[in-house]
This record gives C-alpha cells, sequence and structure tokens, in this order.
C-alpha cells in the first residue's frame, strides 16, 4: 500500500521537500512513517517524535495506516 | 450560526460582526489578532503565515463547536489570514454573538487559546536585519 507524507514550515525546510510517496507493507503505523523520515538528509531539525495528522486529524504513532492515507508531520503550530 | 475561514486578503471584520449579530442578542464580542512590530526584541518587517490548509479549516470548525457547546453560545465565526501581511494587519478575527455577555467573552477566550494550541497554522517573521525565523508559540508571547 502506498501514503502520501506531508512536510510543512520548517519541517519542509531543513527535509528540503513538501512532500514524498512511500510504499508501506499492510498493518503499518504512524511509527513506520516517522522511522523512515527520521533517517532522510535533514532530519536532524525535526523532534524524536513528532506530532502528526492522519487524514486532517490528529494521530498516535502507533495508529494504523491503510492504503491512501495522508500522513502529515505538524511542526509546532504559532497561528493566532 | 458556526463558522471557519481561512482567507488570503484582508479581514473585514465589521462584515463578520454584521454575520454574526442578531437583535436578540445582548453581547456581540470580537477578538482581532494583530501582527506585532516587536517580536522577542526584533524588529519584525512583515510575517507570512501558511497552513495545512484543509486541516486547518476542520480544527478551527471544531473548535468553533466546542465552544457552542460549552457556553452555549449560537453564533461564533473565526476567520484566520494566511500569506504575507503587513504590521498592524489582523491576523485572526473571531466574534460571538450571544443574549448575555458571559457566555460570548467565555466562548472567545476558548476559541483563540485553543486555535493558538491546535490549528495547523505557521508563522514565518522577516526581521529587518534580513534574517528570517519560524516562530513557535510555545516561544513567543501570546497576542
Amino acid at each position: 500500500m502506498t501514503v502520501t507524507v506531508r512536510f510543512f514550515a520548517s519541517y519542509a525546510e531543513v527535509l528540503g521537500q513538501p512532500s514524498l510517496v512511500l510504499d508501506l507493507t499492510n498493518g503499518a503505523t504512524v511509527y513506520d512513517v516517522v522511522s523512515h523520515v527520521a533517517g532522510m538528509p535533514g532530519a536532524a531539525g525535526l523532534p524524536p517524535a513528532p506530532l502528526i495528522a492522519v487524514n486532517h486529524s490528529y494521530a498516535k504513532h502507533s495508529a494504523i495506516l491503510a492504503d491512501g492515507d495522508e500522513v502529515a508531520f505538524i511542526p509546532p503550530v504559532a497561528g493566532g | 450560526m458556526i463558522r471557519a475561514g481561512l482567507t488570503k486578503s484582508e479581514i473585514d471584520s465589521t462584515r463578520i460582526i454584521a454575520e454574526v449579530s442578531e437583535s436578540g442578542n445582548g453581547a456581540t464580542t470580537v477578538f482581532i489578532g494583530t501582527v506585532r512590530s516587536v517580536n522577542d526584541g526584533r524588529e519584525v518587517q512583515s510575517i507570512e503565515y501558511s497552513a495545512y490548509e484543509p486541516m486547518a479549516e476542520k480544527e478551527i470548525l471544531s473548535i468553533l463547536r466546542e465552544a457552542s457547546v460549552n457556553y452555549g453560545v449560537k453564533n461564533i465565526v473565526a476567520e484566520h489570514r494566511l500569506g504575507e501581511i503587513k504590521i498592524g494587519e489582523a491576523s485572526v478575527v473571531i466574534v460571538a454573538s450571544d443574549p448575555h455577555r458571559a457566555p460570548a467573552l467565555d466562548a472567545l477566550r476558548y476559541v483563540i487559546e485553543q486555535l493558538k494550541k491546535r490549528v495547523p497554522i505557521w508563522k514565518l517573521e522577516h526581521y529587518a536585519d534580513g534574517e528570517r525565523s519560524w516562530v513557535s508559540a510555545a516561544e513567543g508571547q501570546p497576542a
């Protein structure tokens, strides 16, 4: 299955891209995506346990993903 | 009436006040967050807001619904500006309207506090000295 991974603001800058598509085995979790991203160049600029949203809702790292899910890495927010 | 909006143009607070006001309501409360000229002791030239737009809109709407349920306020609208904005311009406008002032004030406070904690919106500050930095709400001063 594939999921789309999105990065924003400072995370997109340090990783050098706004999104990527990942091939995962069935039953993969958010944690698997976080681990993959942690191995990318520039990932030192991310916290070890970044805030994650799946399909526009905040999700735990233990959440199981489905084909077509959108996994977003959410930097510290600063609206208002 | 509950409405959340993200906009790249100036926020018209007068229009939003008209939108939420009702003849039976004795209290309309307004929060306007504006861009400060100085943050953390540095002179700010301009600010650029970006968002994870579909999630930001959904999250603001959830907050408005929670405020409506918690305080019984039926009319609340929040609009957040995106893109580059100048010093003094509004980055966010929240308006609540209710028959009585206490729920309208409480709802407004709830919405701005939750918005600052939960909504995926980011702020890039450009300083007078040419540098720039992503601002974290935890580091900066609350509006």
